[in-house]
């Protein structure tokens, strides 16, 4: 694997490095396998969403799978490299794109995996000329991505003279639709938790914190930051891919809306980014609070969600992960604040 | 030819544009993403003003500015400011800055959306045809371009023989040595954030005579100054003016003979070429 490779060049200069090292590659301990069991419990207990509704619910169910997976695979580059991307929407419109342009020629599961190689080599080439270098480059890139791509598909479907707006007819039923979506979500989080463990995610928290003690290290940098914001993009594009036969009429305005974008960053940001569960815990509520809104007040949804990410960004920067955090040091004391410091598996 | 004085007229206002971004980044080192927005609400601004009254869009520009000045200046104080006391790196301020305006484009949007609706919006100011050279031009475009170029030597003048322009500049090479000689360093950031808003709004007015827009147009424009500044080189007006005229005459280029609706591609491939070839700019320096 790749990111093996990469993580192999994050040779620990200290030891409390090479003991935080062995640590992270050690087999599970009490906690995790706790919680990993946890996880699974509350998975299968999503999973089984369909049965008891198959209306209203499941449409929102079926929104907060999305968000979650969309806002994890956000959060694993994003989160601790600091490096904001604000091109979701360009990946997802990608994926959703291959789908409706091929739905005709090739069967739908080949059209999913294309979707995913064309969003991880889009992603590889953006990496390439923009991670490289340090500094607000990539941020800027990213920011009108969604819209480049957006005007070059429309530009494409007016020199072959197709229409600009597709459909994508395929039969799903609902759940089966919901089911997809949860197993990519799943797959998302076992990939952020793995790549959270492994000397990569390390590499990566270095680069976070100081990119030039990251370099000192050892650590190929820009090889980490480039294949983590494939994998991450790489999710986006299946995403959207997986999405379009709900939506069954693809338009670039739709498609590569910046408001996806938004979307993803807010949700992130108000759960906690260095955390794994943090992003879930952005999307459950915003994701209800969004249907609130967009039901009330349909025309102001753009002006509320620019206050609505403002109030986040001063007045919970670290996300509610962090806030419950604070409170349980605060409430502890100072022993359960030593253990939770001792205890703390390198998460920030 | 046709190509070369569009692309050229169209740089003219580039280079407002970008100077405002400049200031906003450059002095007080707030990478400003709701930018193009201030700009799109000032056009919104002259195109309210032009159909209510019919005096020139120019006349605009009179209380345009400072009322932009003033709301640049708000922003800054009420939002960027706790930002600013908070944050305890440059990177820190950077993420939290970016984040910051980027929530702040989306009220701008929002805002323009309740008040003007989603249509696109554009007016016929001047629209008679000029000859230069034998080629038909818009007069409307002609008269932007002066305004523009009018506006970017009296700010140039400004920041280097005056006293208070030194000022800027001195922030913009080091703010903590600033300091050190008595400059007000937030005051002056401020300032600077203020002034680069109402550079933008009066570019946004006069883009507004010869370009049509809505309210989501904002990110585009956003992200050309972008382009502009990294390809300028971040500490140098000059690197600035001529970015602009290079993204005035590749975006016209792309227009003419690929398609109209091309033109961010255009900033994009320029973009990339900057950073592959020479990420710190035109006339900028290798730091490290």
């Amino acid at each position: 694997m790749s990111s093996v490779e990469a993580g192999q060049d994050a040779k620990p200069s200290t030891v409390t490095q090479i003991i935080r090292d062995l640590r992270e590659a050690a087999v599970l301990t009490g906690a995790e396998r706790r919680g990993l069991t946890a996880a699974a419990v509350v998975t299968a207990a999503w999973a089984c969403l369909p049965f008891i509704s198959d209306g209203y619910l499941l449409s929102l169910g079926i929104s907060i799978t999305i968000f979650a997976g969309l806002a994890t695979s956000w959060t694993l580059f994003s989160g601790p490299t600091n490096y904001i991307s604000l091109a979701t929407a360009a990946f997802f419109g990608i994926g959703m794109y291959i789908v409706a342009g091929g739905v005709n020629l090739l069967p739908y599961p080949v059209l999913i995996l294309i979707a995913a190689i064309a969003g991880g080599l889009f992603a590889a080439l953006i990496g390439l000329a923009t991670l490289r270098i340090a500094g607000v480059y990539f941020v800027i890139f990213s920011l009108g991505l969604a819209e480049l791509v957006r005007q070059v598909v429309s530009w494409g479907q007016h020199v072959m003279g197709t229409s600009s707006g597709l459909y994508v007819l395929i039969d799903r039923s609902d759940s089966a639709f919901f089911w997809q979506l949860l197993v990519l979500t799943i797959v998302v989080y076992l990939v952020s938790w793995w790549i959270g463990r492994s000397r990569l995610g390390f590499a990566l928290r270095i680069i976070g914190n100081d990119e030039v003690v990251a370099v000192h290290c050892g650590i190929n940098t820009a090889r980490a930051k480039v294949v983590l914001f494939v994998i991450s993009s790489t999710f986006a594009a299946i995403a959207g891919a997986l999405v379009a036969p709900r939506w069954s009429y693809v338009e670039p305005t739709l498609a590569f809306s910046p408001f996806l974008s938004f979307q993803v960053v807010i949700m992130s940001l108000l759960g906690g980014v260095h955390r794994l569960w943090g992003p879930l815990l952005g999307v459950i509520p915003f994701t209800i609070l969004w249907e609130f809104i967009s039901a009330k007040f349909p025309s102001q949804t753009t002006l509320l969600l620019g206050v609505a990410f403002l109030l986040i960004v001063y007045f919970i920067p670290h996300g509610v992960i962090g806030l419950i955090e604070d409170l349980m040091k605060r409430r502890g004391g100072l022993l359960n604040s030593l253990r939770a410091m001792l205890k703390k598996d390198g998460g920030k | 030819m046709d190509i070369i004085i569009t692309g050229l007229l169209l740089g003219g206002t580039y280079a407002l544009m970008a100077m405002g971004l400049q200031l906003q980044y450059g002095v007080a080192r707030i990478m400003n993403l709701a930018n193009g927005e201030i700009l799109v609400a000032g056009a919104f601004g002259t195109f309210w003003f032009y159909s209510a009254t019919k005096f020139s869009p120019l006349y605009s520009l009179i209380f345009l500015i400072p009322l932009a000045f003033v709301a640049n200046w708000a922003i800054y104080d009420v939002l960027i400011r706790p930002l600013v006391r908070r944050a305890k790196s440059q990177g820190q301020l950077e993420v939290d800055s970016i984040l910051a305006t980027f929530g702040i484009s989306f009220i701008f949007v929002g805002g323009l959306l309740a008040v003007f609706g989603g249509e696109y919006l554009s007016y016929s100011y001047l629209a008679r045809p000029i000859f230069i050279l034998g080629e038909p031009y818009g007069l409307n475009r002609i008269a932007a371009f002066i305004g523009a170029i009018v506006l970017c030597a009296s700010l140039y003048i400004w920041l280097h023989k005056t006293r208070a322009g030194l000022a800027l500049r001195a922030v913009a090479v080091n703010p903590s040595a600033a300091g050190l000689v008595s400059i007000n360093v937030p005051r002056a950031s401020a300032l600077a954030f203020a002034l680069g808003g109402a550079v933008a709004a009066a570019g946004g007015s006069l883009l507004s005579m010869f370009l049509t827009f809505d309210a989501s147009l904002g990110v585009v424009f956003t992200l050309k100054a972008l382009v502009i500044v990294i390809m300028g080189g971040v500490s140098d007006i000059r690197g600035a003016i001529i970015a602009s005229f290079i993204l005035g005459l590749a975006e016209t280029t792309v227009a003419t003979l690929v398609d109209p609706g091309l033109t961010l591609a255009a900033a994009y491939v320029l973009f990339l070429a900057i950073l592959l070839i020479k990420p710190e700019g035109l006339l900028g320096r290798r730091s490290s």
